[in-house]
């Protein structure tokens, strides 16, 4: 019972924060520095979960150390996106190159 | 002819988001595969691919049943952690909001980070295409087909494999979004906004129900605003500057 609660409660809060927005008159618009602000806000969220996930793996402490896979995994799916130019091989590449860091972590 | 068109769109849209879809795939695994060890059953954790389909929301809300948190205090966290969405919704509404109702219903539902990456390049192209909405459909309904094939598959694996849980597969997520932010780093406000978000989302990393995260994102906006409104103010414009 407590998972229909759960799964419901986080369908309605998660429909109602990506469609609320459409429901409001088509002529209300935006002002123009929050039309601005918002070409900010992909790069900020993403970063902002991305960086505390790399740094802090367990959650909380920093691991500041080559011995991380996902500091240098991390390091290394940058190089290959600025090389690349292409997603495919940018997620791809990337994968491969932290379970490569993290079974040479292991093994030596 | 605008039949053809639409498809045409559709598939388009698919095939952009084929990379992230793939950066999707380890990532829906193991949320099935280790939905089992939180705690939460097999019905449960498909249900919510199904109806919530938000990934990393979904993760964070496993990890709240596993720790004994009490279901209303996970719908709190998930509204915080998705309301990011909110801004995707406002970014895309002058798009959307001449669609039909339904439209707007299943576009909105199936409005995820890889979806909103991909579709608002689509959207931004110059060409008057009239059914842009379509190669925003055949994003969302491949991200949401993969992510469902995917936790039914970790919910199968988990139950044969041992230890899937320690293989890393998690960096995925990573990978695809550092994919998603590297084409926004062409210019000062953007670098502003993302050394801000991550050096926020670090020092506020410590707060509960994932506030941080939050914090760290309106903190980087704000950054890149500031910075954008300072470009705009000490390179005074090209006109000027040749008269």
């Amino acid at each position: 019972m407590q998972t229909v609660y759960l799964v419901g409660g986080m369908m309605l809060v998660t429909f109602f924060i990506r469609y609320s927005l459409l429901m409001l008159p088509a002529r209300i618009r935006f002002p123009a520095a929050f039309q601005k602000a918002l070409g900010y806000v992909p790069p900020a969220v993403l970063t902002a979960i991305v960086v505390p996930a790399v740094l802090m793996p367990d959650g909380r402490q920093m691991h500041l150390s080559w011995r991380n896979p996902y500091l240098i995994g991390a390091l290394l799916t940058v190089l290959l996106g600025r090389l690349s130019r292409n997603m495919l091989v940018t997620i791809v590449g990337g994968m491969a190159a932290f379970m490569l860091w993290q079974w040479a972590v292991g093994a030596f | 002819m605008r039949t053809a068109n639409r498809r045409r769109e559709f598939f388009k849209g698919a095939r952009d988001t084929l990379p992230l879809v793939i950066g999707a795939v380890p990532f829906g695994i193991i949320f099935g595969t280790l939905s089992g060890s939180c705690g939460l059953s097999a019905a449960g954790t498909m249900a919510m691919s199904l109806l919530v389909f938000a990934g990393s929301a979904q993760f964070i809300a496993m990890g709240l049943v596993g720790a004994g948190t009490l279901w209303p205090m996970i719908v709190v966290t998930t509204f915080v952690v998705n309301f990011r969405h909110m801004l995707y919704t406002a970014t895309l509404r002058n798009h959307l909001r001449r669609l039909p109702r339904l439209w707007q219903i299943i576009l909105a539902f199936g409005l995820t980070d890889e979806t909103f990456a991909v579709t608002v390049g689509r959207y931004r192209q110059p060409d008057d295409s009239p059914d842009k909405h379509w190669y925003q459909l055949g994003s969302a309904v491949f991200m949401y087909v993969n992510w469902n094939l995917c936790t039914l598959i970790g919910l199968v694996a988990g139950r044969l494999l041992q230890g899937v849980g320690s293989w890393g597969l998690d960096f995925a997520m990573v990978a695809a979004f550092i994919a998603m932010v590297l084409p926004y780093l062409k210019d000062r406000p953007n670098y502003c906004a993302v050394i801000v978000a991550g050096a926020g989302a670090l020092l506020f990393n410590g707060l509960p129900h994932k506030i941080g995260l939050m914090l760290a994102a309106l903190a980087g906006v704000a950054a890149g605003l500031a910075a954008d409104m300072l470009a705009a103010r000490f390179s005074p414009p090209v006109t000027e500057r040749e008269g």
